[in-house]
């Protein structure tokens, strides 16, 4: 599923900004964007204000970010202050101003053939997954999902998969299931497998993911994250290894991946 | 209208190879990519005579005010350039310039061959910051391999040559001054300079490719340095670049001595790069 993005990256208005756990989720106003990007899309963000100048100079690139709603011409956006990208942009609050081109790359394909779809996810995967509830519960069918976070502090991210009904795990044990998203997504499928999985969370998370359905034969969509400059396919620095060999480039051939057409997700 | 090369163009502002695809670009924004192009030219990635895959991931290494890349030239070849990207590439309302890489005469000969009987291309670009299959060095850096190379293959070519010189030799102006004296029409430059990223735990090179090109704002001086170094040396026509990225920088360039200015980096931060520059360029233009 893709939607086309305006041509050129556009100059927005953050409408509200709020800390939601260890997450910051940024409103921003986008009366020019189309008003259905797909699951799983994404835009490249950078803030027009001092983007540049933090830590080791930088950032300088624009960075990606799927977005976590689209409603009535407001998109919203997750982040974790891990570097100075996400650092300048967890800093904002209304009434800032950010550059955003998208949406961009391919989003998620809904269920086909009677399976229900099974989102399995964490940490910062929380957006794409978030927005795909928000679709299949449009459709009726309100989705199951399985999150992994690191903590209790990081787990409060899970309040923004509104549309599905989630069960969580933390690696320390502070909230839910203490052990791994993957312990939860293996229950799930063993008490139904006509599922299609749906996937976004760090590369471990993802790659466990990818083997356990691979193991139980169940079709899985990875919405991929790789370092790029651009998100529109010009910089071909964002490529994944297939499994038939060569590579494709995760913004315009991906960022929802198949999970068969990997033989691993590449660990950054 | 500005004249380079015999080609007609609406504004000096074409994109440097490899730093914009048009054919992902559209399907990413749709035809209202053709409807307002942000370049007056559109100079294709590098084509090798072989299919290439490219280097292995991570490919990108943010570094200060810009980026190194080991993106290794990843193309279809030139069977799968002809056959795919050309009838995309053709469809674009700007001349095309094809950028072409070989490691021998021989290669970059049948690939010039080939580009120039086409009509959809308009000039010819050697991206000649490619090993010597024989010496091991850069072709790019040796003012005698470039002219050898240049001597081999302007016979071939009906079209606009342009070399693009690479940064990482010793005197830049000297291997311009061999292209101009075997025949080339033009020159471009910068290329990237040769860069290294650490991976910041590890203590090993961050790229899948070992060493990258440094681009972006951090290069800007160096371009302008080199491109003043070769028009004082050289009477060609010069597609300068490196770190643009606002019109005043353009204008930079152009008062060094550069015809037109490309633009590279700044397209990954803003995919109208092009036209906003042109635009600012413009109004700069007319202000003085």
């Amino acid at each position: 599923m893709r939607t086309l993005a305006p041509l050129g990256r556009r100059r927005v208005l953050v409408s509200r900004g709020d800390d939601v756990g260890a997450y910051r989720v940024l409103q921003v106003a986008d009366p020019q964007g189309p008003p259905l990007p797909a699951a799983g899309q994404f835009y490249m963000l950078a803030t027009v204000a001092r983007w540049g100048g933090g830590d080791d100079e930088r950032p300088y690139l624009p960075r990606a970010f799927s977005f976590l709603s689209a409603r009535r011409g407001k998109l919203s956006f997750m982040f974790e202050d891990v570097g100075p990208g996400t650092r300048r942009l967890a800093e904002l609050d209304a009434g800032e101003e950010l550059w955003l081109t998208g949406p961009l790359g391919a989003g998620f394909r809904t269920p086909h053939d009677g399976r229900r779809a099974l989102l399995a996810g964490g940490g910062v995967g929380v957006p794409p997954l978030a927005a795909l509830a928000t679709v299949l519960s449009s459709h009726g069918t309100r989705p199951t999902a399985v999150l992994g976070f690191r903590d209790e502090h990081h787990a409060a991210g899970a309040v923004l998969l509104e549309d599905a009904d989630a069960t969580v795990a933390t690696d320390d044990g502070s909230v839910g299931h203490h052990g791994l998203v993957t312990e939860l997504l293996a229950a799930e499928l063993a008490r139904d497998a006509h599922a299609v999985v749906y996937s976004c969370g760090p590369p471990g998370m993802l790659e466990a993911v990818r083997a356990l359905c691979a193991e139980h034969d169940v079709p899985a969509q990875l919405a991929l994250e790789a370092g790029m400059a651009c998100g529109f396919g010009a910089c071909y620095g964002c490529v994944v290894p297939l499994r038939e060999g060569g590579y494709v480039r995760v913004c315009v051939d991906g960022p929802v991946i198949d999970a068969a057409r990997l033989d691993g997700v590449p660990a950054h | 209208m500005i004249e380079f090369c015999g080609l007609q163009l609406q504004h000096p502002i074409v994109n440097g190879s490899g730093t914009f695809d048009a054919i992902a670009a559209r399907r990413a924004f749709g035809d209202a990519l053709l409807a307002d192009f942000p370049f007056s030219a559109f100079v294709s990635k590098t084509i090798t005579l072989q299919p290439r895959a490219g280097n292995p991931p991570p490919r990108l290494w943010e570094a200060q005010a810009g980026m190194i890349n080991s993106i290794g030239l990843p193309n279809r070849g030139l069977e799968g350039y002809l056959e795919y990207d050309l009838p995309q590439l053709a469809q674009l309302p700007v001349p095309l310039i094809t950028n072409v890489m070989g490691s021998s005469e021989d290669e970059v000969a049948r690939l010039v061959e080939a580009i120039d009987e086409r009509d959809e291309v308009a000039a010819i670009e050697l991206n000649v910051s490619c090993p010597n299959v024989r010496t091991g060095l850069d072709i790019g850096a040796d003012p005698r391999s470039l002219a050898a190379l240049v001597r081999a293959v302007r016979p071939l070519a009906r079209k606009p040559l342009i070399v693009k010189l690479t940064p990482n030799t010793a005197d830049v102006a000297a291997v311009a001054a061999a292209a101009e004296g075997e025949g080339a029409d033009a020159v471009s430059l910068i290329n990237t300079l040769r860069a290294t990223a650490l991976a910041p735990s590890a203590k090993r090179p961050w790229l899948g490719g070992g060493t990258g090109g440094l681009s972006g704002a951090a290069i800007r001086n160096v371009a302008l340095s080199q491109v003043a170094a070769v028009a004082g040396r050289i009477s060609l026509p010069i597609i300068g670049m490196g770190g643009i990225a606002s019109g005043t920088h353009a204008v930079d360039l152009i008062s060094v001595g550069a015809a037109l200015v490309a633009v590279g980096t700044e397209n990954f931060r803003d995919p109208c790069a092009g036209s906003r520059i042109a635009s600012e360029l413009k109004s700069l233009q007319i202000r003085h």
